[in-house]
């Protein structure tokens, strides 16, 4: 199951972990990403935090925490490679993995057709 | 960016040709301007490095002084030689305040009978009124040129893309300006490569720049690359690098000042904070603009506070300027530091998000220039 935010974030759901990037239109709207800066393993989120910094050449923005739980894996090649978020924002190019407490907070997230919706 | 700023904008002559380009446009100092195309900010700087760019910096003021005594009125505002200034020639200058402060930055051409000056968007209103006011009084008439378009044409293909078209302009030098028919010439510009700016009436300009376009070298290249290639450049953006709080020694830019300027020069003085810039001359600025280099990957941009230490220590100055440099491969920046802390080497700490990255002061400029000169 994959699910949209607002802030143009795709999470994927497997399990009880859920697999966080952001959507192509995000991707094409930073521009060139030219440096990232991920949470640590092991951190409690709450959703709301800022959590992951991501500078394209233009400017630097937030990623936001879309879900509780606590970061269980994250992607250290788009540190090393911050291009690989502009080249593959829906699949390499992941940012971190989050162990929810609570499954159903997905639901209130938007399908494919009403996040294209919200771009168009 | 907001809706409210793009309406309230004025459009650039060219606005139909960036739409038709795919062009992303943004509000900056009250113009809508093209920020990127579609191949994007980093190759579009990349692209200038090493083939050429087109950019459309209409929204620069432009204004001619008349009269046979111009450049001596003008030199009352400017501490640049102008006088001195050789016809077909150009040079950069500074419009000064009373405490030495920076009013905007500028280019000044001789041509003949005339000067030419070209002056930043932002402060082309400003800059407009100061002439009225000051040089009016002393007989010059000036004339500000609303109708014209200014087109950049920069990096190492400039030279035989614009050749095409004005084969003459293969004979220019760096900051030599040159007339053909309506069309106006410099060699010069704001990215550290060689190339020109071009200043025509704005019913020419599209057909001119759809001229260039075609040409297998050219690119069109957006705001976000022009600051980019500047950073790289080591050069100066008017309202963040240098303003009314800073001096002409402050930012490393003495060099505008002629020796005929200076204290002992035969025009010594007689320009607004002429003593003030004596004073820097004779005893040093207390600060300097600097390079400064990253050590890590995280870009430490305007506002980045510097310390000169990893914990506790002292502010010691700010980031002006800073982002990627793409030639560079790695964040650059530029701000000002006390003149003890400004030899490159020097180690320095940005506060970015709240920790303390380390940085080292850099010599300016980041990519060496390529001009022809």
């Amino acid at each position: 199951m994959i699910k949209y935010t607002e802030d143009h974030e795709w999470l994927k759901l497997e399990g009880d972990i859920v697999t966080v990037g952001i959507t192509e239109h995000a991707a094409e709207q930073l521009g060139d990403v030219v440096f990232v800066e991920l949470p640590e393993i092991g951190t409690m989120v709450s959703k709301g935090d800022e959590i992951v910094v991501i500078e394209s050449v233009k400017a630097a923005s937030d990623i936001v925490a879309p879900v509780d739980g606590e970061i269980v894996e994250v992607n250290d090649a788009i540190v090393d490679t911050p291009g690989m978020v502009n080249e593959d924002p829906l699949g390499g190019a992941w940012f971190f993995k989050v162990k929810l407490g609570d499954a159903s907070i997905l639901a209130d997230y938007m399908d494919e057709d009403e996040y294209k919706d919200m771009v168009s | 960016m907001s809706e409210t700023g793009i309406l309230s904008s004025k459009s650039l002559p060219l606005a139909g040709l960036h739409s038709r380009l795919g062009a992303r446009m943004v509000p900056f100092a009250g113009w809508n301007m093209p920020v990127q195309y579609p191949m994007g900010v980093m190759a579009e700087h990349s692209h200038t490095r090493s083939a050429a760019g087109l950019f459309d910096v209409s929204h620069m003021g432009q204004v001619l002084l008349h009269g046979p005594k111009a450049a001596q009125a003008l030199e009352t505002l400017v501490p640049a030689d102008i006088l001195g200034l050789a016809p077909g020639r150009q040079r950069y200058a500074l419009f000064t305040n009373d405490d030495g402060g920076i009013l905007d930055d500028l280019m000044v051409a001789n041509r003949g009978d005339h000067l030419f000056l070209v002056v930043n968007a932002a402060r082309a209103e400003h800059d407009i009124a100061h002439l009225v006011q000051h040089l009016t009084p002393l007989g010059v008439r000036v004339e500000p040129l609303p109708t014209r378009a200014l087109l950049a044409l920069q990096g190492p293909g400039a030279e035989n893309a614009l050749a095409q078209l004005l084969p003459d302009v293969a004979k220019m030098r760096f900051m030599d300006v040159a007339v053909f028919a309506s069309i106006w010439v410099s060699r010069s510009g704001y990215t550290g490569e060689d190339g020109f700016e071009i200043s025509l009436p704005v019913g020419e300009a599209e057909a001119f720049a759809e001229r260039l376009l075609a040409q297998p070298d050219v690119a069109p290249i957006g705001l976000g690359a022009r600051d980019s290639l500047r950073l790289e450049a080591g050069l100066c953006l008017y309202g963040h690098d240098i303003d009314e709080g800073t001096t002409p020694s402050q930012a490393g830019l003495l060099w505008s000042i002629g020796k005929a300027r200076r204290p002992g020069g035969d025009r010594a003085g007689g320009y607004p904070g002429a003593e003030r810039v004596a004073q820097d001359l004779a005893q040093g600025p207390s600060r300097l603009r600097v390079g400064l280099a990253p050590e890590g990957r995280a870009p430490m941009r305007e506002g980045v506070l510097l310390w000169d230490a990893a914990e506790g220590g002292t502010c010691v100055g700010a980031v002006t300027s800073g982002g990627f440099g793409p030639s560079c491969a790695r964040p650059i920046a530029m701000g000002y530091v006390p003149q003890a802390l400004a030899a490159s080497g020097t180690p320095l700490w940005g506060d970015v998000r709240g920790k303390r990255l380390p940085l080292t002061v850099a010599p300016l400029p980041f990519v060496p220039a390529n001009f022809k000169r």
